[in-house]
């Protein structure tokens, strides 16, 4: 869990560095004004850039140790390749963040680090979650789904229709795209979610694992959508002729990348514990050219 | 495959990722350094040389309609050693007079080419703010970076024809030297460690341009008699051209204003 609040803080740190137009204040990668372990002065975007990069140290430091100690200890294997897996995703991260202050913040990589950002934060999250104490002792909850779509689908297209979001975000984010695709991309979220949350909420309310997570989906989704209207009036429509990043632009573009992190990460959440919590019959996967033959 | 194997290949891939990294990286030093092969400028003198007996000359000034929007505050505090003027130097207009508007022959000169000048030309960090706020430079002429605040900058330019670069430059360091092999009009150069530093070069491969100064005023000399197309341009207000028709010794008053 530690692992996911210090990536959720170099996602902050992250965003910031981009909502102050600080990417490249520090133009040299791996090292920093040519020193890898001197702390240059922390002025101006330099403190935005090279803090972004302490955390990130930080949070690569701890995920090895993560994956070292899961090696040793933990018995499931299919939880140290998840360990391992993250280790693989945060050098990955660490690349596309070099690259893209060598190659001047192109659109794609730029993007890319984005993206695997908040991956590397569902990782996290659900290694938090399955090494917690509750996973391994309880006796999961189990109440059948017999509804189409099922839950099950409705939270796995939820999580893609989140991807496609960040993509277009962070796309506009880099300049690589215009604000509209992103914009007009919301309300298919807000509608995917929604179906998703009111589904768990009033078909399986009774399963505090699914109850939880639904909950706060449905919240962070509508602080989501509000925090995407300030951004949208702080940056596009007051902010577009603004001779430097304004304090208001920062607080609501950080924060919208904030909660999305967080939203896409309970998602994920929602769509592990659906998974466990409400499995789909075994007949109903059964295709329909088959059950004949069963029958018969 | 053994994990021996599998991890002789990862390392083998890291490897290659590194050396395509610091590949790129020369490359970009070698077109910082003005070493490139590509240059675009023909040895002066290949068309027929300017007669100074008949050269003509253009002035005018530029101005404003209306009402002109007032500075924007620039926010410095984020570095103690930035001191300087904080007003934003977007639109500067004086009495109806707007200053830092790139003025040039778009078109007429043909193929002539000219001479790349001897001298540098300058920009200076002070304040925490580009001085000048626009300048004028010909195809690979130097120039000269200085920085004279208590603060590291960098200066990155962002060109869309040119070989875009990013270098820092700490308090008292030696000038950076630079040029840029093609045209182009209104490049933008920002230092990212103080967002609201912003001005813009414009690289052109004829000696004749100017830029406004506060009283909106310019002057081009030495044109040969021909018809040109002299275009203006503002960083926010876009271009607007006109054509001139100029004899010999002309001197000819072509005044221009922009609208918001």
């Amino acid at each position: 869990m530690f692992i996911a609040f210090a990536t959720f803080l170099l996602i902050v740190a992250g965003a910031l560095v981009t909502s102050n137009d600080a990417g490249l204040s520090v133009p040299d990668w791996p090292t920093s004004f040519g020193s890898i372990y001197k702390i240059p002065r922390m002025v101006g975007g330099v403190r935005f850039e090279h803090s972004h990069r302490m955390v990130a140290e930080l949070v690569g430091l701890l995920t090895v140790t993560l994956a070292i100690w899961l090696a040793r200890s933990e018995k499931r294997r299919w939880v140290k390749i998840l360990g391992w897996l993250a280790v693989g995703t945060v050098v990955l991260q660490g690349v596309l963040g070099g690259l893209t202050v060598l190659y001047f913040l192109p659109a794609a990589i730029s993007t890319a680090h984005a993206a695997v950002a908040q991956t590397f934060f569902c990782l996290a999250f659900a290694l938090a979650l399955f090494t917690g104490k509750r996973w391994i002792e309880e006796v999961p909850q189990v109440e059948f789904d017999d509804r189409h779509p099922t839950l099950f689908t409705l939270t796995m297209v939820s999580v893609a229709v989140l991807y496609v979001q960040l993509i277009l975000g962070g796309m506009f984010r880099h300049h690589g795209l215009s604000w509209w695709p992103h914009v007009i991309n919301a309300p298919t979220v807000a509608f995917v979610l929604g179906w998703t949350a009111v589904r768990a909420l009033t078909a399986y309310s009774k399963v505090d694992a699914i109850r939880r997570p639904a909950v706060i989906m449905l919240s962070l989704l509508i602080t989501q959508l509000c925090l995407g209207f300030v951004a949208f009036l702080t940056r596009i429509a007051w902010g577009k002729d603004a001779v430097q990043p304004e304090l208001p632009m920062v607080i609501a573009t950080v924060s919208h990348v904030a909660v999305g992190a967080l939203l896409l990460a309970i998602t994920v959440v929602l769509a592990i514990q659906v998974r466990r919590h409400v499995p789909v019959r075994f007949e109903e996967r059964v295709p329909a050219g088959e059950r004949e033959t069963i029958a018969a | 495959m053994n994990r021996n194997q599998w991890a002789a290949i990862f390392l083998a891939s890291m490897l290659a990722l590194g050396m395509l990294t610091g590949c790129s990286k020369k490359e970009n030093t070698n077109e910082e350094q003005g070493t490139s092969p590509s240059s675009e400028v023909k040895p002066a003198g290949s068309s027929a040389p300017i007669d100074p007996a008949t050269a003509a000359k253009i002035s005018g000034t530029v101005s404003f309609d209306g009402t002109a929007p007032k500075p924007s505050k620039i926010d410095m505090s984020q570095d103690a050693a930035c001191k300087g003027n904080n007003t934003s130097e977007t639109m500067v207009v004086d009495s109806g007079k707007l200053a830092n508007v790139f003025v040039y022959v778009k078109d007429g000169m043909g193929d002539r080419s000219f001479e790349v000048p001897k001298d540098s030309v300058t920009i200076d960090q002070k304040g925490c703010q580009y001085h000048p706020h626009v300048l004028g430079v010909m195809t690979n002429q130097n120039i000269e970076i200085r920085n004279d605040d208590d603060t590291t900058h960098n200066i990155h330019p962002t060109p869309k024809d040119n070989r875009e670069w990013n270098e820092s430059q700490p308090p008292k360091a030696a000038a950076l030297e630079k040029q840029f092999t093609r045209e182009e009009v209104m490049l933008p150069v920002k230092c990212n460690q103080h967002p609201w530093m912003k001005m813009y070069l414009n690289v052109s491969k004829t000696p004749f341009f100017a830029v406004t100064g506060s009283d909106g005023k310019y002057e081009i000399k030495g044109l040969p008699p021909g018809d040109y197309t002299l275009a203006f341009v503002h960083e926010k207000l876009g271009e607007q051209t006109q054509k001139v028709t100029l004899a010999a010794k002309d001197s000819k008053t072509v005044d221009q204003a922009f609208k918001q």
